[in-house]
This record gives structure tokens, sequence and C-alpha cells, in this order.
């Protein structure tokens, strides 16, 4: 199995370590629901080394990325703005999402799944022709701080990067020496993405340790993540769904004429489905992925399901059918009871703070 | 793991406690919990449930998966642990003490066929 910079301190930690799209990865240190909790009100901090950043460089590379990214990257017109898109197949068919940053104009970088790291770079290639250099960034670390202590604690364990960092608005990234951060996440709370060369990686781990950021796994970065309504590729999305399917519509600007891979097949496939989060109503078990769900406008499945610990009951994303709205009472088959369940909007919390009810 | 030795346990990773009233606690072992990891949910028989031996009577549900317990004997179930319906890692925190539920056994004697903590332990090894 593959191993990130940061293995020596997950098992010194005593990690549960897990099989991850072949990386040997941190699923919890002990608990994965207090982990969740110190995200929610601290500072956590997660290994996301697995991850590959992609540098697409050349005077084409804006060109680009402007077709081969379903969102459009003449929204970046900041140096450090970053984007979140999808990238899709001609059929409208989701590879993966991504966050495309905007470093100068002939470099941008992306940061894709581990998962599908390897399919994209091939398909990146088979799309470039030549026009741009696309060199994956094995050499760098990825550590995500996450919480509403995160700015405060990475800076008291990192000063370096407090002078680039400390003037960044969400979604905008800088350098910062041979690092580079950005005010980004996957867990609905304030919070730094670090990207650093591979060998500082361990001892920015251990300082931020040291500041009182909590080291968390896989584990509470999936039910942060769900609570905040972001969907994981491979779970809510695939190559089997479209953008219009899974909730991700605000990423795909069908309206401008810009031509990007995947753009005729939107415009042609009207979506059947799409997604929306449930809330179980009582206590009857707990929502997972793979479970029917049926409603007034027919049926649909659950995607992704969890205990939510911030709210205390179970939560879902689900594919329903188009009709379904917001507040809709649905039934939910959980080990061969139908448990009612109502649809709301994701997300569920966001800043520490419980949006549905 | 921890597997006591004053206990009795089943295949399928349940742990029996004979009770002085001549009842049975039933719970999910050590190494039970440690596999699921943190429950987030137990649903429990309901008192007056008579029980196959091996059948499927509570349902305990991790973060990561939902899990089956069966009764480890025939009997009647006299008492459930409602309790850990507001605090289900207790489980995960003091396995031997957080007992699902309590039976009335179809036969006593029954109890002394299920596993050691020797037998027991050799299950998971």
């Amino acid at each position: 199995m593959k191993t990130t910079p940061l293995i020596g301190a997950h098992r010194r930690a005593g990690a549960k370590l897990v099989d991850f799209a072949g990386w040997e990865m941190p699923l919890h240190y002990g608990s994965q629901i207090d982990e969740h909790h110190a995200v929610r009100r601290a500072a956590g901090m997660f290994d996301t080394s697995h991850m590959l950043a992609i540098d697409v460089a050349g005077a084409g590379a804006r060109a680009f990325l402007s077709r081969a990214l379903a969102n459009d990257v003449a929204r970046l017109e900041r140096p450090g703005k970053a984007l979140y898109s999808c990238m899709l197949r001609e059929d409208g068919g989701i590879l993966d999402d991504l966050i495309a940053y905007f470093m100068r104009e002939d470099l941008f970088r992306v940061v894709v799944n581990a998962a599908t790291a390897d399919k994209d770079l091939a398909w990146l290639e088979a799309l470039g022709a030549g026009d741009v250099a696309l060199r994956p960034r094995r050499d760098l670390a990825m550590i995500a701080v996450q919480g509403p202590q995160a700015r405060s604690r990475t800076w008291s364990a990192l000063p370096v990067l407090r002078a680039a960092s400390e003037p960044l608005e969400p979604f905008f990234g800088a350098p910062a020496g041979d690092a580079f951060v950005s005010r980004t996440g996957y867990t609905g709370e304030d919070g730094f993405e670090l990207l650093l060369p591979a060998d500082e990686a361990l001892a920015a781990w251990g300082r931020l340790a040291q500041a009182g950021v909590r080291p968390c796994g896989l584990g509470a970065r999936d039910t942060l993540r769900l609570e905040a309504g972001m969907n994981l590729y491979g779970q809510d999305m695939d190559e089997s769904v479209t953008p219009l399917e899974c909730g991700l519509a605000w990423t795909v600007d069908l309206a401008a004429q810009r031509d990007f891979v995947g753009r005729q097949a939107l415009a042609a496939r009207k979506p059947a489905r799409a997604q929306l989060g449930l809330l179980l109503a009582g206590r009857g078990g707990v929502l997972r992925a793979h479970q029917a769900v049926h409603g007034a406008h027919g049926d649909g499945e659950i995607t992704s399901g969890t205990f939510s610990p911030t709210m205390q009951t179970s939560i879902a994303l689900a594919r329903l059918p188009l009709q379904t709205a917001p507040g809709d009472e649905v039934e939910v088959e959980v080990r061969g009871k139908r448990l009612a369940a109502r649809a709301v909007h994701p997300p569920f919390v966001r800043h520490g703070r419980i949006l549905v009810s | 793991m921890n597997v006591p030795e004053s206990l009795k346990y089943t295949a399928s990773h349940e742990w029996v406690r004979a009770e002085p009233d001549g009842t049975l606690s039933v719970g999910i072992t050590d190494h039970a919990q440690d596999a699921l990891g943190e429950l987030v949910f137990v649903e429990l028989p309901e008192v007056g449930r008579k029980l196959k031996a091996d059948e499927a009577c509570a349902v305990v549900e991790s973060v990561k998966a939902a899990s089956d317990v069966y009764a480890p004997l025939a009997g009647e179930v006299v008492d459930a642990h409602h309790a850990l319906a507001d605090s289900p890692g207790a489980v995960n925190k003091d396995p031997y003490g957080a007992w699902l539920f309590r039976l009335k056994p179809a036969d006593p004697a029954a109890l002394a066929k299920l596993l050691d903590a020797a037998a027991y332990k050799k299950t998971f090894k």
C-alpha cells in the first residue's frame, strides 16, 4: 500500500489505519466522533496527502482548463482564487471533482481525488495535446486544518505562514515560500489547506498538534463533509451521473457559450433525478448508502448516509425523483422497516450551526 | 482484547452472564465493539418476547455498519437496557457492563454449552 509522508505520525498516534484507494490512511485515532466535534468546536487536521496536485503550466493553461473543466475558469480573475469544478466525459458523466487554483496566467493548479488521480492525469494528457505541461506534484504533502480555531492555531504553530495567509478571503490561496496555503476545506468550517514540500510535512504536523490541532481521520472527514452537504466522489457521483443529477448544477453554466467537454450532452440530457438531503424523523436506525427511498413522486436511493454527531440524528444525501421538493415526507427502507424521513436542502451544518430541523 | 473468564460466549460475539436471580444478561464482546467502531444506535427486543436460540433480536449500529445481535439461547426477554438509546457509546466504553437485554432461559442447563473464554478467544485468532 502507498503511504504519505505522515504515516509515521499516524502510527505513533495509534491511528486505526485502513486501505483507502490503495493508500494506507488513518480512519480515526481513537474516536471519530470526538474528532468530528473537535473540528466543529475548535480545530482538527487531516492528512490529505493522498490527493494529487497537478500543475497546469504554459501560455495556454487557461484555455485548456476552460475546455477541460465544467465550471468556468474565467471566474478566476484574481491570482490565488480557487474554483470548485467537475471534469466530465463527453457524455456528461463525472470523471472527478476538483479544485482549480489560479496561480499565474501561465500556471494553474488542480487538486484531484486520490482514487481517480491516475485516470485524471491520463485524461488531461490526452486532452492537452502538447498545449500545456502537466506536472503531477507528488513532491507535495497536504494537510487540511479545519475548525473555528484552525487559522489562529495554524499561525501559532507555523508563524512563517501567517503573513501570506492572514489576508486570504474564503476560497483564495497564496504561496508562502515553498508552501501554498488556501482558505478552503471539506468540512463546512473555516480553515486552511496546506500544500507543503513532503519533507516538511512531518514537522508541520507535529507543531500543529502541539498547538492544539487534533489529528482527525477519514471517518470524521466523511461525517463532517456530509453535514456540510458536500459530495464524495465515488459515492454521491461517478461517471454514470451528471452534475445536474447530484446537486452540482451551480458549478455548470449552460447559458454561456463556452465549449467544454460534456457540454453538449448536458444540454441534451434532461435529468430525471436530483439530489436532496434527508433527515430521519425518529430514532429507528441509521440512514446508509444504497437504501431505497419511497416518496409521492416515485422511488430514489440514498447515496451517502450517516449518524450526524452534531445533530444527533441520522442524515443522508439521496438521489430522488426530480419533482421531490424540500419539506416532502418520504420513507426509507432501513433493515426491512420503512422509516419516515423528510427531504431538505443541504447543507445540514455550517460553521458549527445546524441549518435544518 | 478483553475476554473475562467469568462469562460465556457465542461465536457471533455475544457474551452471557448468569445473574443471581437465574436470568442471563447478554451483551456484545470487546472484540465485537472494537470491530464495529463507535456505536450510534441500539435497537433492543421488547420485554416479553420469546426468543429461539440464534434468533436475531437486537441491532447495534456503529458509525460504519449495522449488525444484528443474536439470542445466545432460547428464552423470554425479561428486561431491556433502554438507557443505551441515549448513550450507545457506553457499549464501546464498557462492553461487559453495558448489557443489552436479560433473558429467562427456557433451559438453564443450555448455558453450559456456550463457549468459555478460552474457546471464544480462538474464534477470532
